[in-house]
């Protein structure tokens, strides 16, 4: 099974490494939140994938699968969740000000106009 | 237990969060923060002596034991760069006054700044690596905040670039956190290094400490990563690059610090041997960045680039010495690149432009901004009673006794370019005949006191070198000997 999903994750960080080596803004801000998605299954698969019951204490069941990487994996996604927000307002405020979304057009010493 | 720990991060938080509510009231919220920066000074002067008379102090929060809660670990190393850091703090916030403009001030600033340094307060205590994570991302989401406010064209075109390259190197922190975890079992820095070193640091454990080198390396702007540095730190405005110039790329090298002397520690042939050649790269690429421009801004933030290197070399020789240069260095490079970049500031103001060609003979009208550049200038080269003088000398030192001559070498020479960026800028925009007499020069008063404050405070350092010996000693040795920071969280 982890064999499977690290599989999985490689092609996930594959697609994000391609979407933000992209022109369009657009596809760079997709490809970083294919990349945070790619980034917390590898931290589930790396806690160990082995059957268990959820994390909940209930009378007769001995064996539960581990809690801390999902409370990681819960911090890390509000985290992105936070950082994806703002990035996607800056992105709307950049094409409003700059009238493009092209990334290479962002470039320039024009640093005092 | 001890909650003194968590103060100097509790008091930026409680402030930041404060200051959220007075944002309409721009003189309170000045006042506030400027009195929860000194609240922050005092109670971190207090942390570093009781760590020099009691050892380090820890506090395990929620009271669960060592590896299983969060614990603040507060090592001199730390506390002497947390202290520096809420001194830094202030200064910016004085500076900010006379500079940033209402428009700004309304908008949160001061709250952002409080939580920057709450942020890189929290990153310098914490003992555990997710935390350190969670830290990083405080003081990550607060600079995204300061280096976009007014909303300026370059601010977003440069912000953009700040975050998508902060993301990025943000989940590849989460990959080598997960697969650290994989291979130990633990997040805990002390368990950490005590699991690897009964396990021994195997292949596996020596690429997931390259892993973090090239996270910590994309904050703290080392040889191949530095990239983003020059164009995010001269969008904003000159408060807010001091703050970055000062704070941010430092928390990046106390990572790497911690990490390289706590966890990954069992085979330095190839791991530091690494660091050292990046270091000398880093100090190579930084220097033809500073000779390379004339524009002021820029020739302040390759400097950045050239200091990381200097103390990135100071780590990886990792001998008592250069361990004790890095530190002294780093408290020395916060404390003058702040004061660089407010001196900078207010010399665009002055002069209406950045761009050397087109200033000169300013000496005759500021001749106090003119000597203060000059001072910082020496200081920054190394010249003896100044306080970059110990430090590089110590790394110097340090790096003959590991057995790096060509790179101390360049250490030294790199000095001598550094000292001919900055005097360029004192050469060629205080000497000479003055440009532009007819335009009418906006008055700067308020604007250098602050940057005079650092440049004195970098002078005491300096003249200083015997009062505060003692504590960057401690620090060292607290850094070259893991077993005391182990046991001091790991009891019994």
């Amino acid at each position: 099974m982890e064999f499977l999903m690290s599989i999985i994750v490689g092609i996930i960080f594959m697609a994000a490494t391609y979407l933000m080596l992209s022109k369009s803004l657009l596809r760079v801000i997709v490809g970083t939140a294919v990349l945070s998605h790619g980034v917390h299954l590898l931290l589930l698969t790396m806690g160990g994938l082995k059957k268990g019951a959820p994390p909940v204490l209930k009378e007769g069941l001995t064996s539960y699968v581990d809690p801390l990487p999902q409370a990681l994996i819960l911090t890390a996604i509000v985290i992105a969740f936070g950082v994806t927000s703002l990035l996607l307002v800056m992105a709307l405020r950049a094409f409003q000000e700059l009238r493009t979304d092209d990334m290479d057009q962002m470039r320039g010493n024009d640093q005092h106009e | 237990m001890n909650n003194l720990v968590i103060l100097p991060i509790l008091i930026p938080l409680l402030a930041a969060t404060l200051l959220i509510f007075m944002n309409k009231n721009i003189m309170l919220s000045r006042v506030f923060s400027v009195l929860a920066s000194l609240s922050a000074i005092i109670c971190n002067a207090y942390l570093v002596q009781t760590i020099f008379t009691n050892g380090i102090q820890t506090l395990y929060l929620g009271g669960w034991k060592a590896p299983f809660g969060i614990a603040l670990v507060a090592d001199q190393f730390a506390a002497l760069l947390v202290l520096t850091a809420s001194v830094v703090g202030l200064v910016t916030v004085l500076f900010s006054f006379q500079t940033i403009g209402k428009e700004r001030e309304r908008l949160f600033y001061y709250s952002g700044v409080q939580f920057l340094l709450a942020g890189v307060s929290g990153a310098f205590l914490t003992g555990d690596i997710f935390n350190l994570f969670v830290f990083f991302e405080l003081l990550l989401m607060a600079s995204y905040m300061l280096i976009v406010l007014g909303g300026s064209k370059p601010q977003l075109r440069e912000s953009l670039k700040y975050i998508v390259f902060n993301i990025i190197s943000s989940a590849l922190f989460i990959v080598g956190v997960a697969c650290l975890y994989a291979v130990t079992g633990t997040l805990n820095m002390a368990d950490l290094s005590v699991k690897i070193a009964e396990s021994g640091q195997t292949g596996l454990i020596t690429v997931i400490s390259i892993l973090f080198l090239i996270v910590f390396g994309l904050k703290a702007g080392i040889f191949p990563l530095y990239f983003w540095l020059p164009g995010s730190y001269h969008a904003p405005p000159a408060a807010i690059s001091a703050l970055f110039g000062a704070l941010l790329t430092k928390v990046g090298l106390y990572a790497i610090a911690r990490v390289f002397t706590l966890i990954f520690i069992h085979d330095p042939g190839f791991t530091h041997t690494l660091m050292a050649w990046l270091a000398a790269l880093t100090v190579i690429f930084g220097v033809i960045g500073s000779i390379a421009y004339s524009d002021v801004q820029k020739i302040v933030i390759y400097n950045i680039v050239t200091a990381v290197g200097v103390i990135l070399f100071g780590f990886a020789a990792n001998t008592p010495a250069s361990l004790q240069g890095a530190i002294y260095y780093l408290i020395h490079d916060m404390v003058i690149k702040g004061a660089l970049f407010m001196l900078a500031g207010a010399l665009f103001v002055y002069a209406g432009t950045n761009q050397l060609k087109k200033m000169g003979g300013l000496i005759q009208s500021q001749p106090l901004l003119g000597w203060m550049f000059f001072i910082s200038a020496l200081s920054l080269a190394g010249i003896p009673p100044l306080s970059g003088f110990v430090g590089k000398l110590k790394i110097v030192e340090g790096g003959f006794s590991a057995g790096h001559m060509t790179f101390s070498i360049l250490v030294l020479l790199s000095s001598l370019l550094v000292l001919y960026s900055i005097m360029k800028i004192f050469m060629s925009g205080f000497w000479g005949e003055e440009q532009d007499m007819r335009r009418r020069k906006p008055s700067i008063k308020g604007m250098v006191y602050p940057g005079v404050l650092l440049v004195v405070l970098s002078l005491a350092i300096g003249l200083g070198t015997e009062f505060i010996a003692p504590y960057i000693n401690q620090a060292a040795e607290m850094l070259s000997t893991p077993e005391k920071y182990i046991q001091a969280v790991l009891k019994e």
